[in-house]
């Protein structure tokens, strides 16, 4: 790799590629730093003007007022999907939003409140790059993932093993590295962690089994915090996590002496998020050619990977959520507790098509292909007979100013410059014979519009 | 189109010694489809069980249900305690004709009433606190069995795939109009991105996404000669499964080579209003099968078809507020063809008075279904593909 494309790789995989209007380093180095800098600065995701209503006061309504504001809130949550992509796209820190998009498929939770979802997707933004024990420890106490995984059942006469189960075989250890008795006994530990009307953490002292348990062949009166420490000293958990990592940043085929090395560095640090990245991005391994363009970009990476390269600006953002669901990916939906699959179970033949074809569908603001299938939880059943109507793009793409960004004059200097600039891979030989054609007669601005087309609508595009 | 650019696009000039099915078939009049192929029909939403086949004996049906149970001189009755929702008089017939099997009390075991976990599990056969990626027919993809070499054995007729047709190295392939995907796939940047020559250090996944485009490509064009060759004439209802299913057999008819089918016919989730919701779709999915019945005899493919219809869970016994009812846990699955072993009812009606916390106790794993598929009509060893034994019943 040139030094200009390790430092689009490492734009790639820190963030979401490079774009627009993100800054310009001169140097890997100067790159690497700029990254990982200033990893503190954090906002809340909210939507402006809109008042939460809690669970308790959903509870208080009558019937037909609570399915009036469920949908609301439902239509809220799809709000925030689209505002956390608008920051995915804009936001300076590209790796707060990058990791959190991995810890949101890594602690995968679906729910209907969305003053739930808003609490646990800034719990997810906030402890992204900040220590793993901490994010777990807080994402553990969130209403939404102990209502996913119903811990609201889990009491002192009847323990709901579902949490402790997760937490142990998703979260942390993985399987095969605890056994069912430490997962029963656990489960006990958590018992009585649940929330309040307000949506608060809140441990209930009656439904909670203070008694003696037994986990990880130690003995003791254990509370789910210290079930949370015990996990945290087993360096088995750095090792799951790191394999994880490993194949959100680095490639779908795992290298364990590296995974090694990672998971080494984030027990020593006692589990401190940028060390364990600040480790990846800095390894030659990270650099080799065989890594660049390894890993299929999941829908969000390829729906903000566009936004942010070619400048949109959606009139109408809406569309975007079909756009995620008929890819297979949407924000706030995975499809269950283990998260997204993600490599090659992005693709088949219907996804294919629909990606190659969005660029172009986004260029001319025109209708979707497909319309995705009816998902009977966040839909009303009255819509769900109707045929899926499909959906126009509403967007204007910024040619001139992506135009500028290029020195460069003729067809084939730009396409040598688009390339870096858009593709991970360097396979694509030259600039093909057909856009040359088309190219001829038009300015620059017409030029990089149809070779920034033809390469964000191949194959190589989908890779990262 | 001609055969050497049908060999291009699929990719298959260069040496592979496989040469699949539909190729020999091309040389050798023969018949294209040897087994049986299945045809699954997806009732999205929870169909109510109770009542598409009324219990019209059991005292506990009528009291739970005083709005929406239906009296039993409207029912279509198959036996003297059991009928079919009076608008389904193409299930009454086929069953009459000893080609619809019933299995009551479908289900698995800690159900869950969420569509979509619902749904997913049914889709991946899992158990119900299991997790898995790939669909059940997927994993027979990726087994590579009988036909699979073709990027069209498993055929969803919709825009877009289901979880059930994913595996993990391979997929099923989803269409919901064979012309519509044709031209799609007319784009000229798809006509040149399907010629490039994959450079000789093209990574693996790079390889393998210009290889799903390369199949999608000959598959549209090989659907699109396909549906064109024997297109049916019968009346199907004017609606996406009526369609789907029309569009399936002139498919099958013209000879091609899938194993699998899956469409579906979605509004099942009748909290409120249920009557004249599910009269409606029960009457589009029994005349859109009769219909669909009647095509593959005159083709001589009824024989060696199968219909599966299901749905991700029943509905609670007792009605609610709303004239509709609230989701529940079994429900009934019917098996169609015209090679059926031991049609008919195949096992007792499901007890109402016996209730696990208001709902039906399941008395059959929907996986002992796919396991009998399985063993029967891919023959292929089931537990392979579910993880475990299930019992089996004779089915093809």
């Amino acid at each position: 790799m040139t030094e200009a494309q390790k430092i689009a790789h490492l734009q790639r995989r820190s963030g979401f590629g490079p774009g627009l209007r993100s800054a310009r380093y001169n140097t890997l180095k100067e790159a690497l730093t700029g990254i990982l800098q200033g990893t503190n600065k954090y906002n809340a995701l909210f939507l402006p003007g809109e008042e939460k209503v809690t669970t308790g006061e959903l509870l208080s309504m009558d019937k037909e007022a609570r399915k009036e504001i469920l949908l609301d809130l439902a239509a809220n949550i799809k709000r925030l999907n689209l505002e956390w992509l608008k920051e995915m796209g804009r936001a300076e820190n590209q790796l707060r939003e990058k990791m959190a998009l991995f810890w949101h498929g890594h602690f995968a939770v679906r729910v209907r409140g969305y003053a739930q979802v808003e609490s646990y997707i800034n719990t997810i933004r906030k402890y992204a790059l900040a220590n793993f024990g901490d994010l777990l420890m807080a994402v553990s106490k969130e209403p939404a993932m102990l209502r996913f995984l119903n811990n609201q059942q889990n009491r002192k006469n009847s323990p709901n093993e579902n949490f402790a189960r997760e937490l142990m075989e998703l979260f942390t250890l993985g399987r095969g590295n605890y056994t069912e008795n430490d997962i029963k006994e656990a489960a006990r530990a958590f018992t009585g962690w649940s929330f309040n009307d307000e949506d608060e953490f809140e441990l209930k002292p009656q439904q909670h089994d203070y008694g003696t348990k037994t986990i990880f062949g130690k003995t003791g009166e254990w509370e789910g915090e210290d079930v949370i420490r015990m996990i945290l000293e087993n360096p088995q958990t750095a090792k799951f996590v790191c394999t994880k990592l490993y194949r959100f940043f680095v490639s779908d085929t795992p290298n364990l002496a590296h995974i090694q090395e990672m998971a080494d560095a984030f027990y020593q640090s006692k589990y401190d998020i940028p060390t364990v990245l600040r480790l990846v991005f800095n390894s030659d391994w990270f650099y080799d050619d065989a890594i660049a363009g390894a890993l299929i970009k999941s829908p969000v990476e390829l729906i903000v990977g566009l936004n942010r390269s070619l400048g949109i600006a959606y009139s109408n953002p809406q569309p975007l959520l079909m756009v995620q669901r008929v890819l297979g990916q949407t924000l706030f939906f995975p499809p269950n507790v283990a998260g997204w699959a993600g490599g090659r179970n992005w693709i088949d033949n219907s996804t294919l098509v629909t990606r190659l074809n969005l660029p172009r569908r986004l260029a001319e603001a025109s209708e979707l292909d497909f319309a995705g299938k009816f998902n009977m939880d966040d839909e009303s059943p009255n819509e769900s007979e109707k045929p899926k109507a499909k959906v126009s793009l509403s967007c204007s793409i910024a040619w001139e100013a992506l135009a500028e960004q290029f020195t460069a004059s003729s067809p084939e200097a730009l396409w040598e410059a688009l390339h870096t600039y858009l593709l991970a891979t360097p396979t694509i030989p030259g600039l093909p014979e057909v856009i040359k054609n088309r190219c001829s007669g038009l300015d620059k601005i017409g030029q990089v519009r149809e070779i920034a087309l033809y390469l964000t609508r191949t194959p190589e595009y989908q890779l990262t | 189109m001609k055969r050497s650019e049908f060999l291009k696009l699929s990719g298959l000039v260069s040496g592979s010694l496989l040469v699949p099915g539909f190729l020999q078939a091309f040389t050798e009049k023969q018949r294209l489809f040897q087994g049986k192929r299945i045809v699954f029909v997806q009732l999205s939403g929870g169909n109510d069980g109770l009542n598409t086949l009324v219990p019209f004996r059991n005292d506990i049906y009528y009291k739970l249900r005083p709005k929406l149970a239906l009296p039993s001189d409207k029912l279509l009755k198959i036996n003297d305690e059991a009928g079919f929702h009076p608008a389904m008089e193409g299930f009454r017939r086929l069953f009459d004709e000893g080609q619809l099997s019933i299995f009551n009390g479908v289900g698995y075991p800690n159900p869950d009433r969420s569509h979509f976990r619902s749904t997913d599990i049914w889709h991946t056969a899992s158990a119900s606190d299991e997790y898995l990626n790939t669909g059940w027919l997927g994993r027979l993809l990726d087994a590579e069995c009988k036909g699979s070499e073709n990027p069209w054995y498993a055929l969803e007729v919709d825009d877009t795939l289901s979880l059930a047709l994913k595996g993990a190295r391979k997929s099923g392939f989803a269409m919901k109009d064979a012309g519509r995907l044709k031209s799609l796939m007319q784009d000229p940047m798809f006509e040149h991105l399907a010629e490039r020559r994959m450079d000789a250090q093209a990574n693996s996944e790079q390889a393998f996404l210009y290889k799903t485009l390369r199949e999608t490509r000959s598959a549209a064009a090989y659907l699109v000669e396909k549906s064109a060759a024997k297109p049916s004439s019968r009346m199907y209802p004017q609606h996406d499964l009526g369609n789907a299913l029309r569009q399936i057999a002139s498919l099958i008819s013209a000879g091609m080579e899938s194993g699998i089918y899956y469409t579906g016919l979605s509004g099942f989730d009748t909290h409120v209003r249920q009557a004249e919701t599910q009269q409606r779709l029960l009457n589009i999915l029994s005349d859109s099968i009769a219909a669909f019945a009647e095509d593959l005899k005159a083709a001589g493919e009824w024989q060696n078809t199968v219909v599966v219809v299901f749905s991700e869970f029943g509905r609670r016994v007792k009605q609610n507020a709303s004239n509709g009812t609230d989701h529940g846990t079994a429900n009934n699955v019917y098996v169609l063809g015209g090679g059926l072993k031991n049609p008919g009812m195949r096992n007792p009606l499901v007890s109402l008075s016996d209730l696990d916390d208001n709902d039906l106790r399941h008395t059959i794993d929907f996986r002992e279904l796919y396991a009998s598929l399985l063993d029967q009509a891919f023959e292929f060893d089931h537990q392979k593909i579910l993880g475990r034994k299930f019992n089996t019943w004779p089915l093809v």
